[in-house]
């Protein structure tokens, strides 16, 4: 019972990196590298703790949580998008931001509690069939309603991607904006779309934490998972599902020792921190072997569209 | 060029912000001699933990002295020698003349600025290096762990008790050992299930260490951690708790019994005193019960009620000597005698302690 146990406490902790790291993909489809996810999660967890505090509302909570993030992101896209400024240092500095509005609204709030609606309204529920499958019913139907959204939110991503014409677009762009702008998308407007849509998915993964995963407001509760996202993108290839698989891989190393040291496992602690990282330079390497355009990065990665440049 | 210059720009207002989220300085009074006293913090001041003691004490010393000393605060330190260097410069140069340092990591740059900085008082908390300009002080928080242990061995049940620890340094081990004999002079049947999470404060991760140990069968926790995540678990679960560093009587009455507490107004009274009154000098202050640097908090209706009773008896003895808690014969996890009976130990062999002591589940690494 004790592997269950585990098996389902990996899902929760993977749960806040699944959140950044599908919000993460749709933005570098679309060709922009966000590495403001740790911030975007601290201004999601910090306005969503303080919205659920004031409110008592779950949905407030949550869609507050959601709008902030999406706020978040919108600081980058304007520069990225419409100022054109460098992806990276812009994300950097989204980052640096998002810790201190963190830290900054969030001091009047350490200490304080969850409301009880929230708690009980994020509450693990046991679906009913699916929660009774063996095994398998208790590590995943056995959670939070945040977690369920979660799962749906995987499916809705990889259908938005791969099976609507939005998708193929936005794709497109990520690969090549040239054509994609000559065949009449508009470039800018899909760009601002998926980055808002980034930044509101990390606001949700870092309320995760702060709502549901901790129920007194601590300093700092994202506390580096922003980071483990980006690199959790690259590990799934850019696929949503992959990156669940990968979520709940990072989530149980990040509490696997915890599990281990009680049997006098003599393995450090560092090296299970270490070991997404690990895996993340192997996946990278492995993807560079076999030059499958799927699994690489959108070509435009990183790369600003001037139009003028064309 | 205009688009760089924004960039530019836009990091620059970020990283303004950022500071002014993250620092502060606190002003009690403008007069002209009042003197300037510097206070290094590992975490936030209001973590609710470690810094948030220290910050308490601050702010009753200030309140003690009146207006004869202004402080001068810096949060989120990380322990690291250049950004200790650089917050202590810093500090001297708003005329700071005591600097205190309130973590075990801050030792080697306090160290180095005590060289560049001969005028300068600094005061380094749980640390060993000593100047003539740098004094050391730390509390026997292992007389209220003991105590501590005392009810957590009394309201188990199951006989297993969990413990979630920052990381195996003496201070930690001695803390977790002294607990362990507390709760041997109750319950010799119970263990104590140590985990190591390897972080002074990560909430998200001192849950899930607190977690796995309930989930293994312990029904009371206690913690070497600042946050109040180990004790958030033990509530999910329906479980007991003694807390550390700071009361959570009102934040978490449905779990907390107790907790070993800090107090540090009275020490840093004393010591900013004794800069005003030019006596000064380096010390090295390990201060106890008596002193009322360190203290059981207290014990809440949740716990046992023969606890109070057997706490009393305990906290007597250790007030007048009768008790001195690290007292053989004492047996590390493999049976080996450290401390061989009657005898008590050196005050190196505590300050270097590495070893657990028999009713300890858990490895030191």
């Amino acid at each position: 019972m004790e592997i269950v146990f585990f098996l389902s406490a990996a899902v929760k902790a993977g749960t806040c990196l699944l959140y950044a790291t599908l919000g993460e993909i749709i933005s570098e489809k679309v060709g922009h590298l966000n590495l403001g996810v740790e911030g975007m999660m601290q201004i999601g967890a910090v306005i969503g703790f303080i919205a659920g505090f004031t409110s008592g509302n779950p949905y407030i909570a949550v869609l507050c949580a959601a709008l902030a993030g999406a706020a978040g992101a919108m600081i980058y896209g304007f520069l990225t998008v419409s100022l054109k400024s460098n992806q990276v240092v812009t994300g950097l500095a989204l980052t640096i931001f998002g810790i201190g509005f963190a830290a900054f609204f969030g001091k009047a709030f350490v200490g304080k509690k969850v409301p009880e609606a929230i708690t009980i309204f994020f509450q693990p529920v046991k679906l009913p069939f699916l929660g009774d499958i063996p095994f398998i019913g208790n590590i995943f139907f056995n959670q939070s309603v945040y977690v369920y959204f979660s799962y749906f939110l995987v499916i809705m991503v990889y259908i938005y991607l791969y099976k609507t014409k939005w998708g193929l677009n936005t794709r497109m762009i990520g690969e090549n904006p040239v054509a994609a702008d000559a065949s009449g998308i508009p470039v800018d407007r899909y760009k601002y779309f998926n980055i808002a849509i980034c930044g509101a998915l990390c606001g949700l993964g870092g309320a995760f934490l702060s709502l549901v995963y901790i129920s007194i407001f601590p300093v700092n509760v994202v506390g580096g998972r922003g980071w483990i996202a980006v690199a959790l993108v690259i590990f799934a290839m850019w696929n949503p599902g992959k990156a669940m698989l990968g979520a709940y891989f990072f989530g149980a190393m990040d509490i696997a020792s915890f599990w281990l040291q009680t049997y006098n496992f003599p393995v450090s602690i560092y090296f299970f921190n270490a070991l997404p990282y690990l895996a993340t330079v192997f996946v990278l390497v492995f993807t560079s072997m076999r030059k499958h355009k799927n699994k690489k990065e959108p070509a435009w990665l990183g790369k600003n569209y001037f139009k003028e440049d064309r | 060029m205009k688009k760089r210059l924004g960039v530019i720009l836009v990091v620059l207002a970020m990283i303004v912000v950022n500071v002014a989220g993250c620092s502060s300085t606190e002003t009690t009074s403008d007069t002209r001699d009042v003197i300037k006293a510097g206070f290094i913090y590992v975490g936030p001041a209001d973590d609710g933990g470690w810094s948030q003691a220290h910050d308490q004490g601050r702010a009753k010393m200030v309140e003690n002295l009146g207006g004869k000393v202004e402080t001068i605060v810096k949060e989120n330190v990380p322990e690291e020698k250049s950004a200790v260097i650089s917050t202590i410069r810093d500090m001297v140069d708003q005329g700071a003349t005591i600097i205190f340092g309130t973590s075990f990591g801050f030792m080697d740059g306090m160290a180095e600025a005590a060289k560049e900085f001969p005028d300068v008082k600094f005061e380094h908390c749980s640390g060993y290096t000593t100047a003539d300009n740098l004094g050391t002080y730390f509390g026997k928080i292992e007389e209220p762990r003991y105590l501590s242990g005392i009810v957590a061995g009394l309201a188990t049940k199951s006989n297993k008790i969990a413990y979630v620890a920052a990381m195996p340094i003496p201070e930690v081990i001695r803390g977790i050992n002294a607990f362990a004999l507390g709760v041997k002079s109750v319950n010799p049947d119970a263990t104590i299930n140590v985990s190591w999470t390897n972080s002074w404060y990560d909430p998200t991760v001192e849950k899930a260490a607190a977690e796995a140990l309930i989930q293994q069968g312990c029904d009371v926790t206690a913690q070497h951690q600042d946050s109040t995540a180990t004790m958030e678990a033990a509530r999910e679960a329906g479980k007991l708790s003694i807390g550390y560093d700071s009361s959570a009587a009102t934040s978490l009455p449905e779990v907390y019994m107790t907790a070993p507490l800090w107090d540090f107004s009275g020490y840093y009274t004393d010591r900013v005193q004794a800069v005003i009154d030019g006596t000064w000098t380096s010390d090295q202050y390990w201060g106890g019960m008596n002193d009322g640097i360190v203290l059981l908090d207290t014990i809440t209706a949740l716990a046992p009620g023969v606890a109070q009773a057997q706490v009393d008896t305990a906290t007597k003895a250790i007030k007048d000597g009768s008790l001195i808690i690290f007292t053989g014969e004492l047996k590390d996890q493999t049976g080996t005698v450290r401390v061989t009976a009657g005898s008590a130990i050196t005050d190196e062999a505590q300050l270097s302690m590495d070893w657990f002591v028999d009713n300890v589940v858990g490895t030191l690494q």
